[in-house]
């Protein structure tokens, strides 16, 4: 066909602005300050503290993936279970929060959580009911680092999964009920296992960014619960050691490529995208 | 089943309560008369008036429009073509010019905008709405391939080239036979990389300096601490960003129709 | 279809209009402050006298600024790095030489400060503004004056301490505390200061890490006590009453924060124009009032009178200044210090 010139600048672009800054990367991350190659940057990076706080950031990446999961699907499934005459409007609703600015929904905790904030205060009242004297703080703690990741990617769990499952054929569900299998068993054995491309896709779509984030940390955490990421900003705008934060960014493109590498060989690959 | 249609019902409106409670708050206190969330001193717009009286606000917003917009722009037609292009081609190489969209969707944010950092300091560009702009195309490409790839697998692949052997100049075939039936396509694609580059903060905080977009003002003013007027603009935006999704959901429902 | 095309069109339109109105400024100056570090107003006054636009933008660290001059990419006329910065960026060359003949203000400068030992005989940097670091604390918690940097490790003040983000303060003060050298090379010293530091997190005293957001902290009565500079405590002490300052008996660190012209600079008329008019008497005094740092400007001084110069906050008698010392570059230790600081931030 004639067409394939078509693609000639998208070709450039993507050579220009995509490949050749991550050769770049890779270059660096290879490289000492004086340009000779050395491995010296990936040895420094074994070291007990960057280690943990690796293990550490994927520990928590998980456990917002999971929680992320549990309240997602459940929201999802009676979404895509046509209960609701309004879907099209509330579905919308899981979306706007979505397209707002990613830095305004994590400042907007920082509202809540503060002593005196609306959450703060409630949850204060509630251990004040229960006997408790000293006042609890939530802001700056680990728990508010988590609630600040599970809020900005609940949506990106929850498209994916409702794409999936409103698009499954109700006809099966009706089939296994029919065929005698109660409401348990209809959902472990058919609709679940229908529903796993779009989990998948949503685990990565929440696993990733979660894993690589430095701003909720930072704004929620207090800077006292650092993360892969804010270590790669510090390396790249603080310290000023490019070629350490090079080799730390191919650690943890590395870990991203091979843990999709992973979800695709379980999962579909024609999972439910969000858009 | 009524009750399991209230507990269903109540559910989902917790987690749509639990998404919204924030977003609430901040539009609430955005009326306050008193700088602290602790009292409520009346209702008062001061905040609003602030915000438009705020010179390095106004100047975030502008230049946070003009990159999402030219970005948007850019990228809708490097990626649509390229779409058409890649489509033309054998299996072989479009797979791998497929690979580097792909690959450009899998690295994560911070990681793209230290590579273009990187790139940028390298060629001597210095760092501002240029180089911002050219990041904000390159994230956006890969989103606009994917979303008409799919439409050029539903239309006739005959199409384009029967319009040739009857005389139409390649530009008439693009503009009269293609891009009339991927248009949904290219229309989503371009939305989408309009708000991708509005939500922003990752990859444009790496590749500015002086220029600043509403992103990474607000990270710098949150640093200093809650501020009403941070709360007066995310009101708006909030009530732009519904305007706009209700706006496209409705124009596609009557298309649908 | 036509629907689609429109809208096309329009955001082009909308995009080219914001484009053409974007501001072009011939003769225009970019200055690389601290966050929250000037009287706007000052911006306003220069910009209307000169004609020249100033381009305003902000860094949080020291390091951070460094970074971005030294790795270029952005071209900065005017910086406000501190003194062991500006020895470090001197011997790197990163710095222009000041042309003493374009700033005629310059002699309304305190004498010790007309000759620093970061910057002899002031070649590359003029002082702005200088202050001490020490404890800003809520007197209804405490119950009582501070004296000590203890107060930030006992454990009746738990989740009410708030620290610096910052490397150099943070661990600074702690190896005052611990009756070492703040500027300290030593591996040993560190150590303790580092163990003394995530003692502080673990024990729960901490409440965290920030930097310009610990005196809204203060004022807003959401901690007890907090690491800031000088100058922040005076802001907070007049929004908040219950609020003291005080640099501990164990010493402290002083400060200066210069400004300076760096090499890549574009308009460096402009910018000793407008490091000029910064030393102004009346500009000076409005700075120094706005953000409650103390000026080196002596003329300046005068205007703001003895509601300033008698305050020990804002003008430290000479027994507090005797106590603290400046920093230093340290430069071969400063992998170590980065890596105490993601040691503790991190665990």
């Amino acid at each position: 066909m004639k067409t394939k010139g078509f693609a000639a600048p998208y070709v450039v672009w993507m050579l220009l602005f995509t490949i050749a800054p991550i050769l770049l990367v890779l270059c660096y991350a290879f490289t000492d300050s004086s340009g000779q190659f050395t491995l010296q940057n990936f040895q420094s990076f074994l070291d007990p503290i960057y280690i943990g706080v690796l293990f550490r950031s994927i520990g928590m990446a998980l456990l917002c993936t999971l929680i992320c999961l549990l309240v997602g699907y459940p929201a999802a499934y009676f979404l895509a279970n046509r209960s609701f005459d309004k879907k099209g409007v509330l579905i919308l609703l899981f979306i706007i929060p979505m397209w707002m600015n990613f830095l305004l929904r994590t400042y907007a905790w920082l509202t809540l959580l503060e002593s005196g904030g609306l959450i703060a205060t409630l949850v204060n009242w509630v251990l004040r009911l229960f006997g408790a004297k000293e006042e609890v703080r939530l802001l700056y703690s680990y728990q508010a680092v988590l609630m600040g990741m599970v809020y900005n990617y609940l949506p990106f769990m929850v498209l994916p999964l409702y794409t999936v499952l409103s698009k499954m054929d109700a006809r099966i569900v009706e089939a296994a009920e029919d065929l005698g299998a109660n409401r348990l068993q209809v959902f472990l054995r058919v609709t679940l296992p229908l529903s796993l491309p779009g989990v998948f896709s949503g685990v990565t779509m929440v696993f990733m960014p979660a894993v690589t984030t430095f701003v909720i940390s930072r704004l929620l955490g207090g800077a006292q619960f650092k993360l892969f990421g804010d270590l790669i900003e510090q390396q790249f705008l603080f310290t000023g050691d490019w070629n350490f934060g090079s080799a730390m960014s191919l650690v943890m493109m590395a870990l991203l490529l091979i843990s999709m590498g992973l979800m695709n060989r379980f999962g579909d690959k024609e999972g439910g995208g969000v858009f | 089943m009524k009750a399991s249609r209230f507990f269903k019902g109540l559910y989902v409106s917790l987690v749509l309560l639990f998404l919204y409670l924030p977003i609430l708050t901040l539009i609430v206190y955005s009326f306050n008369a008193s700088k602290s969330r602790a009292k409520w001193d009346g209702f008062t717009f001061d905040w609003y008036l602030a915000l438009f009286q705020n010179e390095e606000i106004l100047k975030a917003l502008y230049v946070t429009l003009a990159v999402a917009a030219l970005a948007a722009l850019i990228a809708t037609v490097i990626g649509t073509l390229g779409a058409i292009g890649l489509f033309a081609m054998r299996r072989g190489p479009r797979t791998l010019f497929l690979s580097m969209a792909n690959l450009s969707m899998l690295t994560p944010d911070i990681v793209i905008g230290v590579s273009l950092m990187i790139l940028f300091l390298f060629a001597k560009l210095p760092l501002g709405f240029w180089t911002m702009l050219l990041a904000h195309v390159s994230f956006n490409v890969p989103y606009v391939l994917f979303s008409v790839l799919p439409k050029l697998k539903q239309m006739n692949a005959h199409a384009y080239e029967a319009a040739l052997d009857l005389g139409a100049t390649p530009w008439q075939a693009l503009v009269k036979i293609l891009l009339p039936e991927i248009l949904p396509g290219v229309v989503s694609g371009l939305i989408l990389s309009f708000t991708l580059s509005l939500d922003d903060f990752v990859i444009s905080f790496f590749t500015t300096s002086e220029v600043q977009n509403l992103s990474i003002l607000i990270y710098s003013m949150a640093r200093l601490g809650i501020n009403p007027t941070i709360n007066a603009l995310s009101t708006l935006l909030f009530v732009a960003v519904m305007a706009l999704l209700l706006l496209v959901n409705r124009r596609s429902s009557i298309l649908e129709r | 279809m036509r629907k689609y095309l429109s809208l096309l069109l329009a955001l082009c339109l909308c995009a080219l209009s914001l484009f053409g109105c974007a501001p072009a400024s011939e003769n225009s100056i970019t200055v690389y402050n601290w966050e929250d570090y000037i009287n706007p107003e000052v911006i306003d006054l220069f910009e209307e006298e000169t004609g020249i636009q100033v381009n305003y933008v902000r860094f949080t660290t020291n390091e951070e600024m460094y970074i971005k001059l030294e790795k270029g990419g952005a071209s900065y006329d005017v910086a406000f790095p501190s003194d062991y910065m500006i020895e470090r960026m001197i011997q790197n060359d990163m710095l222009l030489p000041l042309d003493h003949e374009k700033l005629p203000n310059f002699t309304n400068n305190a004498q010790w400060l007309q000759d620093p030992d970061y910057d002899p005989d002031s070649l590359y940097s003029v002082p702005y503004m200088w202050g001490t670091v020490g404890i800003l604390y809520n007197t209804t918690v405490t119950g009582g004056e501070i004296d000590s940097w203890g107060a930030m490790w006992d454990e009746k003040y738990k989740k009410n301490v708030l620290m610096m983000d910052s490397v150099r303060d943070s661990l600074g003060v702690t190896l005052c505390y611990l009756g070492y050298d703040l500027n300290t090379r030593d591996e040993a010293q560190l150590e303790e200061a580092k163990q003394k530091l995530i003692e502080q997190k673990e024990s729960g005293v901490l409440l965290a890490y920030g930097v310009d957001e610990i005196k809204d902290k203060l004022v807003g009565g959401e901690a007890a006590l907090g690491l800031v500079w000088s100058g922040d405590a005076l802001t907070s002490m007049a929004l908040n009453e219950d609020l003291a300052y005080c640099v501990p008996k164990e010493g402290s660190n002083v400060w200066v924060d210069g400004m300076v012209i760096p090499a890549t600079a574009k308009n460096v008329e402009g910018a000793h124009l407008f490091i000029d008019f910064m030393m102004r008497p009346e500009i000076a005094a409005m700075n120094s009032e706005y953000i409650g740092y103390s000026t080196p400007n002596e003329a300046a001084l005068e205007i703001l009178g003895p509601e300033y110069t008698e305050d020990p906050t804002f003008n430290p008698p000479q027994d507090v200044l005797d106590r603290c010392t400046f920093f230093h570059d340290v430069s071969d230790a400063a992998k170590m210090y980065n890596d105490i600081w993601i040691e503790i931030t991190a665990n």
